[in-house]
């Protein structure tokens, strides 16, 4: 028979857990509100830059000239950027995020070297044994573009360099409070999609369409990088939101079990003690 | 008579959307004027400061860090790097970061540090001259649409 006592600790210390993920549920649910504005905040600078880019690049397709972020080479290296959040406790997220990257690199034929964001990514790669060329932590809570800047810098550079020949960027796309998606985006070099709004109108671009297209590409490059880390910020905090939201559920269950249990020991108790009881009355009167 | 829809957004947020008689904005090639039915136009922009004129006599002035700029239908749409509405400048803020941005081109550590030190003592006048030159106009805050 289970000691009472034990079951009272155990339902006190699931209880104690019960408190910790309902408070973390609650931060992360305003966390992943303020994330969310972000993400809604940034998307019409972003529309705008890729219908801007779109028209660009159909007008300078004509030309000899283009520019080195848009030039496509053979593939011999590639560069992974890899956005994972700094901390666990996020349901299935990172795992989810570790394996799509996995699988992306084991499946390319030439070398992938990483660039971790977040220190779950870093410490998977580096585990791994993978080429690990840079690590950035500590960035997703208040992601400003400034912060961006010194990961694309080095993205830029080692394309223009020479060192890679594509640059892909992994990250959670949040697609919604229960549903975050690894996404593969290419990043450089940079594609413009079609764009049907704007298509056909001559415009003027001053000082000239490519000078206006060498200022705009590696500020395409920063806001795709930063729209990435805004994604996943959101994506985290849903994804913990809902993992400890979970986590509370089942800790609420436990009690009810445990607390079933213990009222049955208790009885069952007393129940031994009454039959004592009357045992030994009867047999003082027998 | 037509009037131009304003919007200017940087990659955090959107800062303005509004309704303006003319535009003057720093292109990278020099001040540029816009007035209703201009042909369409993609520009760079300078660092500098924009402004929008409401009638003949409202102006309201937003400071940008470069970026780009596009002309259709009537709409004008900035794409800034950063953006500041003039009575959002702190203009302690923008002394010091003149001040800071003398000291670094005095000391002259690197060409590309000296480019980024020159750049943003850009920045930073402008962002004085138009906090100061609010100020002392002592313009109440001029309505905004949107």
């Amino acid at each position: 028979m289970p000691n009472i006592r034990t079951i009272r600790r155990r339902v006190r210390s699931v209880e104690n857990t019960a408190k910790i993920t309902r408070a973390m549920e609650m931060i992360a649910a305003s966390k992943m509100r303020r994330a969310q504005q972000q993400v809604l905040a940034g998307r019409p600078y972003a529309e705008k830059m890729r219908q801007v880019l779109s028209n660009l690049t159909a007008q300078t397709q004509g030309l000899d000239e283009s520019h080195p972020l848009q030039e496509r080479r053979e593939v011999n290296t590639i560069q992974l950027l890899h956005i994972t959040p700094d901390r666990g406790l996020a349901g299935g997220l990172n795992n989810n995020l570790n394996r799509r990257s996995t699988q992306f690199i084991l499946e390319e034929r030439v070398k992938v070297n990483v660039i971790t964001i977040g220190k779950k990514g870093r410490d998977f790669m580096v585990r791994h044994g993978q080429d690990v060329r840079a690590v950035f932590t500590d960035l997703a809570d208040h992601v400003t573009v400034g912060d961006i800047l010194p990961i694309s810098r080095l993205v830029v550079d080692d394309y223009t360099s020479g060192a890679v020949d594509r640059v892909y960027v992994m990250f959670a796309l949040f697609v919604s409070t229960m549903n975050q998606q690894p996404t593969l985006r290419q990043l450089i070099p940079v594609e413009a999609a079609k764009d049907e709004a704007s298509a056909g109108v001559d415009y003027i671009y001053e000082p000239d369409s490519l000078a206006v297209l060498a200022t705009l590409l590696p500020r395409f490059v920063d806001m795709q990088i930063y729209q990435a880390m805004l994604e996943a910020n959101a994506s985290e905090q849903s994804a913990r939101m809902v993992a400890m939201r979970a986590a509370t559920d089942n800790a609420s269950e436990m009690v009810e079990d445990l607390t079933l249990e213990l009222n049955k020991a208790r009885q069952a108790m007393i129940t031994g003690e009454l039959l004592d009881i009357v045992g030994g009355v009867a047999a003082l009167e027998g | 008579m037509a009037t131009l829809r304003v919007e200017i957004v940087t990659a955090e947020r959107t800062v303005l959307e509004t309704e303006a008689d003319m535009v003057i904005a720093p292109g990278a090639e020099g001040q540029l004027g816009i007035l209703p039915r201009h042909a369409p136009l993609i520009t760079a922009l300078a660092p500098g400061a924009i402004r929008l004129k409401h009638g003949a006599a409202e102006e309201e002035t937003i400071v940008v860090s470069g970026g780009f700029l596009e002309v259709r239908n009537n709409r004008v749409i900035i794409l800034a790097d950063a953006a500041e509405r003039d009575d959002e400048i702190d203009i302690a803020r923008a002394e010091e970061a003149v001040t800071l941005a003398r000291e670094r081109i005095q000391s002259r550590a690197s060409a590309v540090d000296l480019e980024r030190a020159v750049q943003s003592l850009h920045r930073a006048q402008v962002r004085v001259k138009v906090a100061r030159r609010r100020r002392t106009a002592g313009a109440p805050p001029v309505s905004r649409g949107g």
